[in-house]
């Protein structure tokens, strides 16, 4: 063989080598999570570690519902991501397009600060809020609170979206006398549909994900996922395999919704690099 | 016009087209509601923070006017000084290890290969997963005798460690987790710069016989700069707000051997309640964070 074809291929296997390198570490990881979950508690006090669930069984995920309030912390969350996400969108969706068309620097420049805030600045100011005003205990403050990740995101997402699209349709429908509210409601909008999902998933995967504001605001009966499984199932002394079963369960619709829709979040997270909290 | 445009750089003038500048007003009707909901949940906390950083404020107790002594406060506590410390030891190494890592990723991901979506796909999961989720997992996967780590380790030849569990170890370890978790951003960031490069350079470059390297390093790299610096801004912002998996998997310690102004902050305001205090916390906390991004960006500034 002539050199430079070994060198071809010698640096062929070295890239294919580096790319496994680098998804193994992800790769790995959720194995594991998944055969933790999916082992007998005998398999997975065993050392050396027992790697493949033999035979597999389900009994950890039966355990996280029998023992816990399981449904009820998923019905939180999952009021509070949708609701959260439907607020945003609606008051978000027009802010951006308004921001967007009149170049507002400086209101751009805002939700950007309001990225950088710790999550934990706007805990304390509302914690002592909703106390005052009694609403502890309920499902509102938690919503109320995931604004704050959520209204950003799909503002930001926005913007960029509407900023990307061509004027002239909408200026040709303001010179035939559509008033500013028509040219957005029926030709905006519907072009920046790829945006509005964008904004959708992400909004709603990072609420999802949020544990700061429910670990301060939940009570018993308003956890949500995250908080629950922080909560009770490590404070309980649960073992291992109810307890990899139940944080799989908590991730498990954020990993299907990103395998999914892969190609949306690649393009707002490349855009934005958004991330809530 | 990008998000690194919309972030520092100034926008082009003009661009209004037949409407001219004055149109700008009318569209502030769409934006007026959003405006409510983000003053009531984003700027209202902000001013509200500030005022409660002069008082002093226990939960249960009476609300009576301080004036700076919060902030004086925070001179002589050595435990603010230590966890400052810590967050900038923790922030320097989450920052190093991600940036180093997202950016070879990156340029990996460049290239076209059979499977890269899915090979994207599955590396970007570690930073669309709950933290809180994972966080318990790697907690087990670090236990000192049970841990699978210790165990892949000891069978490689290597000396167990004992990860999150020892005060010496532990900052690195949650490093390792943040990592793991954050360097899909910094890639994904970079990716875009990559994917935004025009091609003429690197024809013109070949035809010259430049080496793969020299295109990289006297092409790629000044171009994409911008982007690096943003994602550079945006994961020590991160790194520096970190909380989820500090807060899981060690909860501050051993002691207070990973006790961050984060986890610090929380805990004097939801453990032991002195809000006034734990809001000077926040503001001193937010300026250092504004103050390093500031300074970041100005990079951004430097020619190549």
């Amino acid at each position: 063989m002539k050199p430079y074809v070994i060198r071809r291929i010698v640096g062929r296997v070295f890239f294919y080598l580096s790319v496994f390198a680098l998804i193994s570490p992800a790769l790995l990881v959720f194995l594991w999570m998944l055969s933790l979950s999916l082992k007998n508690e005998v398999d997975n006090m065993a050392f050396p570690p027992v790697f493949i669930p033999n035979p597999p069984t389900l009994d950890n995920f039966i355990d996280v519902f029998a023992k816990n309030d399981f449904l009820t912390y998923t019905y939180n969350s999952v009021v509070v991501s949708f609701t959260a996400t439907g607020l945003a969108l609606l008051f978000g969706v027009p802010a951006g397009f308004g921001i967007a068309k009149a170049k507002a620097a400086r209101a751009a420049a805002l939700i950007m600060i309001a990225r950088v805030t710790p999550g934990l600045s706007y805990l304390i100011p509302l914690f002592l809020l909703f106390q005052w005003l009694g609403l502890t205990g309920t499902l509102t403050p938690i919503i109320i609170t995931h604004l704050v990740i959520t209204v950003p995101i799909v503002v930001w997402v926005m913007i960029g979206f509407f900023e990307g699209l061509p004027n002239e349709l909408e200026e040709a429908a303001l010179v035939d006398g559509a008033t500013i509210w028509q040219a957005f409601r029926h030709i905006a909008l519907p072009l920046a549909r790829p945006g509005i999902v964008v904004a959708t998933i992400l909004s709603f995967i990072f609420s999802w994900n949020n544990f700061i504001f429910g670990v301060v605001l939940a009570g018993r009966e308003t956890r949500t996922l995250p908080v629950a499984v922080y909560n009770v199932l490590t404070f309980e002394q649960v073992s291992w395999g109810p307890l990899a079963a139940a944080a799989l369960l908590v991730t498990a619709p954020v990993l299907i919704l990103t395998l999914l829709m892969q190609k949306e979040i690649v393009a707002g997270l490349t855009a934005g690099g958004v991330k809530g909290g | 016009m990008s998000v690194s445009a919309r972030m520092g750089e100034s926008a082009p003038a003009g661009g209004l087209g037949l409407r001219g500048r004055n149109y700008a007003r009318q569209y502030w009707p769409f934006v007026v509601p959003a405006g409510f909901i983000v003053a009531a949940v984003i700027v209202f906390p902000w001013v509200f923070t500030l005022y409660m950083s002069v008082h002093e404020w226990h939960i249960g107790g009476g609300v009576t006017w301080a004036g700076l002594a919060n902030y004086q406060r925070l001179l002589t506590d050595d435990r603010f000084q230590y966890a400052v410390l810590r967050t900038l030891y923790f922030t320097s190494l989450a920052v190093l290890l991600p940036m180093v890592l997202g950016i070879a990723a990156a340029v990996c991901f460049h290239r076209n290969f059979p499977l890269r979506g899915i090979a994207r796909t599955i590396f970007i999961l570690p930073m669309m997963a709950t933290p809180v989720a994972i966080a318990l997992v790697w907690t087990m996967m670090f236990h000192p005798q049970l841990g699978v780590l210790n165990y892949l380790l000891t069978s490689v030849g290597l000396p167990p460690s004992s990860w999150s569990y020892d005060a010496s170890t532990v900052i690195p370890t949650l490093v390792l987790v943040e990592t793991w978790q954050w360097t899909p951003l910094v890639m994904l960031i970079v990716l875009g710069g990559l994917a935004s490069l025009p091609t003429d350079p690197y024809e013109a470059a070949r035809l010259d016989g430049a080496s793969g390297w020299q295109m990289f390093r006297h092409i790629s790299l000044p171009l994409v700069w911008p982007h690096i610096i943003v994602a550079l801004v945006i994961r020590t912002i991160d790194a520096l707000k970190a909380f989820d998996l500090i807060f899981v998997i060690s909860n501050g310690g051993p002691g207070t051997a990973s006790e961050t102004l984060n986890i610090y902050l929380y805990l004097e305001a939801f453990s032991f309640y002195d809000m006034g205090y734990a809001s000077a916390l926040v503001v001193v906390f937010f300026v250092i964070i504004l103050l390093i991004s500031l300074v970041l960006f100005g990079m951004r500034q430097r020619a190549y």
